[in-house]
């Protein structure tokens, strides 16, 4: 059996149980990007954890949605010095 | 187990009230969710710190406990009974040996060692943690694909290790996390790879540089040397005239491209001239006339 590539929002805030407006905000915020299909929308299954991190923040960290924009573009920055870190400490292997 | 200051953690003194802690507990979270600080394992110790201090000392009848029983606070609720029970004994055997507070440590140590704190209810559901795993591998253990087993939590794993794999990159392994909380989905685990590389050879990404000696006369005159690559033994010619430190390329002679099959990436040699040395007299007068003709 194929796995589901979405999962309705309905469904997501049940499980996680999280209010459906939460995922309504992250969509204002053009920090998620939903699916609609049949009047119903979804959730792509290859943001569940990027979703699942911004309910951490939100909820345990009191991090309110200006805040995750931040906190968001700032991790993509880290994940990005962290690999050009690497890339430059292999190339200065070439020097030792 | 040693004794944990919770106050210390939350950087706070014993008269800190409820307010106080609260924030001392979200500042520290803030600081150190593993969320917003991806692969430090540091921070990720510091969090449980963290939310252990505050699992205690939020809640007023934990911190009571704790207050007043220092590092044996998870088993005061089972002294308390104990005691109980003494008291009824020593009423039923009237008298008997005194039952001293000092004790408190040695009796616990070995009735209830181990027993940890019941987590509260949690009603959201939640994916399981992710495990960060190191594995440690040989630069020519990465020039092929190979399969591995690995034992994590006490789990056997066999990975497929694609050739070619970075020093640093991390890969995914689905549902190898820890398990889901509240029926939530377990968590992934998540490998990196450290390369350690015992070769001649330095690489970058794709690209291996290495640096040979050269003979001087290989060097003036040019000529055909073998040299060592990953793909075993190659011959190039060398050109006549070849300057030190002259670096050519070996097109595909490099370390394959990761998850790019049949491609490979390129090699450099630098040449480093070796000048013959304890010369003959012959030698040195040839070498006088060659420098009589410049």
């Amino acid at each position: 059996m194929e796995e589901p590539t979405i999962i309705s929002i309905t469904t997501f805030c049940t499980q996680y149980n999280v209010p459906e407006k939460f995922i309504q905000s992250l969509q204002e915020y053009d920090l998620l990007e939903t699916v609609e299909e049949g009047g119903v929308e979804y959730i792509r299954v290859i943001h569940l954890q990027r979703v699942e991190k911004m309910i951490r923040l939100h909820y345990e960290l009191n991090i309110n949605m200006e805040g995750l924009d931040v906190v968001n573009n700032l991790l993509q920055q880290v994940w990005l010095l962290q690999e050009e870190n690497q890339e430059l400490s292999d190339r200065l292997k070439l020097y030792e | 187990m040693d004794y944990i200051d919770y106050y210390k953690i939350l950087g706070l003194n014993k008269s800190a009230t409820e307010k106080e802690i609260k924030n001392a507990y979200r500042k520290l979270a803030r600081k150190y969710h593993p969320d917003l600080n991806p692969n430090d394992k540091e921070a990720e110790r510091k969090f449980k710190e963290v939310n252990e201090a505050n699992e205690v000392l939020s809640n007023p009848e934990n911190r009571k406990k704790y207050d007043q029983y220092g590092k044996d606070w998870k088993h005061a609720e089972q002294f308390e009974q104990a005691k109980q029970q003494r008291q009824q004994q020593r009423t039923y055997q009237g008298g008997g040996q005194s039952f001293n507070e000092s004790d408190f440590s040695d009796f616990f140590a070995s009735m209830f060692g181990g027993a940890g704190p019941q987590q509260g209810g949690q009603s959201v559901r939640f994916r399981g943690q992710d495990f960060h795993a190191e594995l440690h591998l040989n630069l020519k253990d990465v020039y092929t694909t190979h399969k591995r087993t690995l034992t994590v939590n006490n789990k056997n794993i066999r990975i497929t290790i694609p050739a070619g794999v970075n020093n640093g990159q991390e890969i995914k392994i689905k549902g190898h996390g820890s398990p889901g909380i509240n029926g939530g989905p377990s968590g992934d685990l998540y490998i990196k790879f450290l390369i350690d590389n015992h070769t001649t050879f330095k690489r970058v990404k794709g690209d291996l540089y290495t640096t040979i000696d050269l003979d001087l006369y290989t060097a003036l005159l040019g000529g055909d040397i073998t040299i060592d690559t990953f793909d075993g033994k190659v011959k190039i010619k060398v050109k006549p005239e070849t300057q030190n430190n002259t670096k050519v390329k070996l097109k595909g002679k490099g370390f394959p491209i990761y998850k790019k099959e049949g491609e490979f990436g390129d090699m450099y040699v630098t040449y480093q001239l070796k000048l013959p040395t304890a010369l003959t007299d012959k030698e040195k007068e040839l070498f006088a006339e060659l420098a009589q003709l410049r």
